[in-house]
């Protein structure tokens, strides 16, 4: 059994590749491959919270699992999560191949440090290539968006 | 905290955003490339009986089956789509095995056997260069693929009058674009006898020549529609119009959709690279500081095809002296073939090459004379009025490469820091320098070709408008800039405009979208439209409320006085009542530049963008290891159409031109590829970047329609070198080859 964006999967081939699996079965075509090695961090995408590469992965490994794509992550009448606004509005998205898996790296890190530095959010990014953009946009979202998803309560504002 | 504008954000954020690979169509069958084990050989013979017995194989296809012409290229058609009979490189594709699945098709590649017999190959440029060599494209006549010149002033006077000659020879590497989506075609033919095509490429009308070229079409019948594309950087024209022609040649044989989507390994195998220059220069100096000559031999490595290498060398030929007013002047510059992988368009086309020698070359120059590399350049660099080395005039536009060089270097405040610098002190452990560079760049194609794009604006009776242009959304934001552009024409709301799936059946060709011409050339084209729909309404209304309309905007139309004459949906209402459709088509043809091969002497480009960059950095005495601590950039814009965007392209050329500037190489040994994928392919990512920052410089231009002008490539030319410069002021060595390798030197 894998649970995929909150839909329960029985029937599978465990040998498979999960991102050919996303991608060509269950036509989440969302979760990018960029280079099949897990370097790239296109594929990312979120097992049980923590960040993954799904390239490198085979069904038997998320077996009883829950998984999180990029199409799992905005609400159901389609607002956008508060992270996927912030790399809109901060200008993070230029040719968007990147852009699951970069959201899904940035909000495995939020899931954990509500506070991240900028140099905290580059450590975490490291694994995602952009060509593109430069990643000081990206930053800029992730910044944003953690701003947005947790407020500091005013005692707690050391500003 | 201010908002981007993106037509195509949510799409790409939600992962609902569909690229070429994310497509499939019923009865879809796959096809994958077999490439050749060698860089140069006669080819003899393809045996693939048992590829066709392994499970799920459709056919295999060889140069045999093509129906058009087996070879085609852009400017000299010497590429074949699959080879024939002579092997020039080890990204020459051999043959396509066509199977059910893509895993099948990949399958039966081991069991196609290849009979072929060696050629002495040629990897060296010089090596072909000579008159013994053997020919690599005999219908060529000679290994040299194009020859470019400047003969300006009389070089023999420079060199009496100068003071001090500098010599140096520069070189740069072969880069790859790592455009992080490979390559991707799904071509099927359609009911109507149409070869359908979409793909990831930049350039559609380069593509549907492919295709049609291949196929034996005419071009009406080879659509190419254009969908997401993950990234491109001038590295998806030839390369990727191939992989469409062999998906197109795929189904047109088998009469089903037919899918070929590249692994990054097969990508980084076949795809074209950015040249490896050699360039020798020898510079003369007056002890005042002014250049009285250059004197400058390049050799740009073609590989075995030509591609665009005959543009890419003009523009170094152009910019071979880089911004300066040089009075004496004496170029040649070769593009050469080797049977090396190929090479072709790359973000900065000829100019970061010129860039990291002359921007180096400066420095070099102006430390021997005593001179600070800031005067040095204020004293040679072009002005408003300034005749460039091809006796160009720059006058049609703001000439303001001291101010974005001002603007830096205050910013960064270069005068204090560079105090700071440590060149080499044997005391410290960790070394800091600061280093800048500064660039004009000649806009769109110049004298390459015709260069005009066209729009078209189709307003619906309910007032919403489709917009299409003929430039392509490589992941830049063309879309948005161009919804932008016509949003402020008409007076309306970004979202009463959408920006319609191009294709090539339904729009003339506009050229491709590369040298940071998109928004220049099709924003021109928007601006243009609109005015013409604006006159047509105008007619309109005149004719209902004998008003004449002057000025459209927040959804109404005005009279001269100010008075409001109508809402803009009243007006398109009235139009079509009227039976006049509120439909334009706009044109913008650019100002006729000039080009005379023998001297080397014309108006190269109709206007000029001016930029800067600056970089501090740190080097680890022991280790060698660089560390990027500050980075800033201004460029001359003309008009900011999309100020978040622009800033995008400002980060992502600083990005990419300091991974070209400390370790972006893709070696080859024999000919072929030593890099396969990501993992020995450097790149920069998030951790190895400083904070940047990105001043925009706005001189509105006359010469643009839309008064704005280009950033894409400016934004890269120069990095390489400020870096080098900054190293150098780090370390106390000059690296004149590109990338930089610190521990070889022994810093």
């Amino acid at each position: 059994m894998i649970t995929v964006n909150n839909k329960v999967y029985e029937s599978y081939d465990s040998k498979r590749n999960l991102a050919e699996w996303l991608r060509e079965e269950l036509y989440l075509t969302g979760t990018k491959i960029g280079c099949g090695i897990g370097v790239c961090g296109s594929c990312t995408i979120l097992v049980e919270g923590e960040a993954k590469r799904s390239c490198l992965l085979k069904l038997e490994n998320v077996e009883g699992k829950s998984i999180t794509t990029i199409e799992g992550l905005s609400a159901a009448d389609g607002t956008l999560h508060p992270l996927q606004q912030a790399f809109v509005d901060a200008g993070a998205i230029q040719c968007g191949f990147c852009t699951p898996g970069m959201v899904l790296s940035a909000l495995a890190l939020l899931l954990k440090n509500h506070h991240p530095t900028r140099r905290e959010i580059r450590q975490a990014l490291q694994g995602n290539i952009c060509r593109c953009t430069g990643y000081q946009q990206i930053v800029d979202a992730v910044e944003r968006a953690a701003k947005i998803m947790y407020p500091r309560t005013i005692t707690n504002d050391t500003k | 905290m201010s908002k981007a504008f993106r037509n195509d954000a949510i799409a790409k954020v939600t992962g609902r955003a569909k690229y070429t690979d994310d497509y499939s169509m019923p009865q879809m069958l796959h096809a994958a490339p077999l490439h050749a084990e060698v860089a140069s050989a006669r080819l003899e013979e393809i045996d693939f009986s048992q590829a066709l017995k392994q499970e799920g194989v459709v056919t295999v296809i060889t140069a045999k089956d093509i129906p058009g012409n087996i070879k085609f290229g852009q400017i000299i058609p010497d590429y074949p789509t699959l080879v024939q009979n002579r092997i020039r490189t080890t990204g020459d594709v051999l043959a396509l095995v066509v199977a059910k699945t893509r895993a099948q098709a990949i399958a039966a590649l081991p069991y196609i056997k290849v009979h072929w017999q060696d050629l002495p190959p040629v990897f060296d440029p010089e090596e072909a260069m000579k008159q013994a060599t053997a020919l690599i494209n005999p219908e060529h006549g000679s290994n040299i693929c194009n020859y470019h010149r400047i003969r300006t002033g009389d070089i023999q006077k420079g060199e009496e009058e100068a003071d001090l000659v500098i010599a140096e020879t520069f070189s740069t590497s072969r880069v790859e674009h790592a455009y992080l989506e490979p390559e991707a075609a799904l071509a099927h033919l359609r009911p109507d006898g149409v070869m359908e095509v979409i793909g990831s490429m930049q350039h559609p009308f380069s593509t549907r020549r492919f295709v049609a070229s291949t196929l034996g079409f005419e071009l009406k019948d080879v659509e190419v529609k254009s969908v997401p594309m993950g990234g491109g950087f001038g590295g998806k024209d030839d390369t990727a119009a191939l992989v469409c022609a062999r998906a197109a040649l795929c189904a047109y044989l088998t009469k089903q959709p037919v899918k070929l989507t590249y692994s990054r390994e097969l990508s980084m195998r076949e795809s074209y690279k950015r040249h490896p220059y050699k360039m020798q220069y020898r510079m003369g100096v007056k002890q005042n500081g002014k250049i009285t000559f250059v004197k400058v031999r390049m050799v740009a490595d073609s590989g075995a095809y030509c591609s665009v290498t005959p543009w890419v060398t003009w523009r170094s030929t152009v910019q071979c002296c880089g911004c300066y007013e040089v009075p004496n002047v004496h170029a040649d510059i070769y593009g050469v073939y080797t049977n090396n992988i190929f090479t072709g368009a790359f973000r900065g086309f000829g100019s970061p090459q010129v860039n990291w020698a002359i921007e180096q070359l400066v420095e070099i120059a102006a430390e021997k004379l005593g001179m600070s590399e800031l005067e040095f350049r204020r004293q040679n660099m072009v002005k408003q009025g300034s005749i460039t080395i091809t006796k160009q005039k720059l006058d049609t536009h703001k000439v303001s490469l001291q101010e974005v060089m001002d603007q830096v270097l205050t910013q960064i405040d270069y005068e204090k820091k560079k105090k700071q610098c440590s060149y080499g002190d044997p005391e410290q452990d960790r070394w800091y320098g600061i280093g800048f560079a500064i660039s004009y760049r000649g806009m769109s194609l110049g004298a390459e070709g015709a260069d005009f794009n066209s729009a078209i604006i189709n307003v619906q009776a309910d007032g919403s408008v489709l917009l299409e242009t003929g430039v392509h959304e490589n992941g830049q934001g063309s879309e948005s800039a161009m919804i932008l552009i016509a949003a402020e024409e008409l007076g309306l709301e970004v979202d009463r405009i959408r920006y319609r799936m191009p294709s090539t059946s339904n729009i003339p060709d506009g050229g491709s979208t590369v040298a940071s011409r998109g928004t220049l050339l099709g924003g021109g084209a928007t601006t243009n439209a609109a005015r013409i729909l604006k006159q047509i309404i105008a007619e309109a209304l005149k004719e209902e409320y004998s008003l004449t309309a002057d000025r459209f905007a927040r959804g109404c139309i005005y009279a001269q006085d100010g008075q409001k004459i109508c809402t803009w949906d009243e007006a398109i209402k009235l139009c079509y009542a009227k039976q006049i459709y509120p439909y334009a088509f706009g044109v913008f043809q650019t100002p006729r530049v000039s080009w005379d091969e023998e001297t080397g002497h014309g108006n190269a480009y109709f206007t000029w963008v001016y930029g800067c960059q600056a970089v501090e950095l740190e080097v680890d005495r022991k280790s060698g290891k660089i560390t990027l601590l500050n980075m800033v950039a201004a460029h001359d814009v003309g008009k900011a159409i999309n100020p978040a965007m622009i800033k995008g392209q400002f980060y992502g050329g600083m990005a990419m031109g300091a991974g070209y500037g400390l370790w972006e190489e893709f070696p080859l040994k024999e000919g072929a590829a030593v890099v396969t994928n990501y993992h020995q392919y450097r790149v920069m990512r998030a951790t190895d970047l400083p904070e940047m920052t990105a001043l925009i410089v706005e001189h509105p231009d006359p010469t643009s329609p839309s008064q704005a002008k280009g950033v894409g490539e400016p934004a890269l030319e120069i990095t390489a070198p400020a870096i080098a410069n900054a190293i150098y002021r780090a370390t106390g060595i000059r690296f004149v080859d590109q990338p930089i390798k610190i521990k070889e030197k022994g810093a």
